[in-house]
């Protein structure tokens, strides 16, 4: 029996994102305004038999915890 | 010496490589299939430019756990002289074999041009061949070449002379921490960069600073 999981990477606090600083000029420019604070991720869906097994699988592979932070959401 | 050129599904720069070993009096030069662990003899390895399995997920992120990685990963270990341009670069963060890692550049474009590069050590067995403050004349084309560590580990890496090359007069061009352009391990014998020694060889294409590093490592290898 399988469960969905997934997983958000993030840039890590404090580390220049320039893809959200992108993001967040682009927005005025449409008109939408008051927005701050934007960071680009990944999401990463998967369904998986054991999801203990889901901290090592991102510290190993689906995210760089130098660079990204993680967090997992598995679904009931 | 026996150079061994990693090629990944998705390498593009492994036939510079080869040539620009080829180049190194006495040297000879030999790919290395990405999904075949043995190293053939080579006496150090290459880990080339391009976007090793498309890039995927992260640059250098799936490379890193190839067949011929687990390799090149043992042979470091045992000493092995070990240059990674550009992906390579990034393959060998992602295998832990060099310190930090690379984002993309802060302009968020692909930036192809001839950069400056100042060698802050020349005691390395990479740039044994130059002195301290040389410029070497390199390009550089990357999207993801922000070299970043921690600041406390850049403190480290700078006391222990693991700072090998900067961009020189302010060309830094991808916002890397303290203009850094390439790194080497604690041991010295694993050296990564952005730029591109390996399209610097021939006076075609205007400059023959690059094959420096090459004829380093044969001389530091003896």
């Amino acid at each position: 029996m399988s469960t969905r999981a997934r997983v958000l990477v993030r840039p890590k606090e404090g580390i220049l994102d320039p893809q959200g600083v992108a993001v967040e000029r682009a927005l005025p420019a449409l008109g939408f305004e008051g927005v701050s604070n934007v960071h680009v991720g990944r999401l990463i869906e998967l369904d998986i038999d054991d999801p203990s097994q889901l901290p090592a699988m991102c510290e190993k592979l689906l995210a760089n915890p130098l660079i990204e932070d993680f967090e997992i959401v598995s679904e009931p | 010496m026996k150079f061994g050129v990693v090629r990944f599904p998705g390498s593009c720069d492994e036939g510079d490589a080869v040539l620009a070993c080829e180049r190194v009096p006495g040297a000879s030069a030999q790919i290395l299939w990405h999904g075949d662990a043995d190293l053939q003899g080579a006496e150090a390895v290459v880990v080339p430019g391009g976007f090793s399995y498309g890039d995927y997920l992260r640059v250098g992120a799936i490379a890193r756990f190839s067949p011929v990685m687990e390799s090149v990963i043992r042979f470091s270990r045992e000493g092995g002289l070990v240059l990674g341009i550009c992906n390579g670069f990034q393959v060998l963060c992602e295998a832990g074999l060099l310190p930090g890692a690379l984002l993309p550049n802060v302009g968020l474009r692909f930036v192809c041009r001839q950069v400056n590069v100042e060698v802050v050590r020349s005691s390395h067995p990479f740039t044994a061949d130059m002195a301290d403050g040389e410029v070497l004349s390199i390009p550089v084309k990357h999207t993801t070449g922000r070299y970043y560590a921690p600041p406390q580990q850049l403190g480290f890496m700078q006391a222990h002379g693991q700072i090998v090359m900067k961009y020189a007069h302010d060309g830094n061009p991808n916002g890397s921490s303290n203009d850094i352009a390439g790194v080497c391990n604690e041991a010295g014998n694993v050296f990564g960069l952005m730029p591109h020694p390996e399209h610097a060889v021939d006076p075609l294409t205007g400059s023959i600073d690059g094959l420096k590093i090459f004829t380093s490592m044969a001389h530091a290898h003896g």
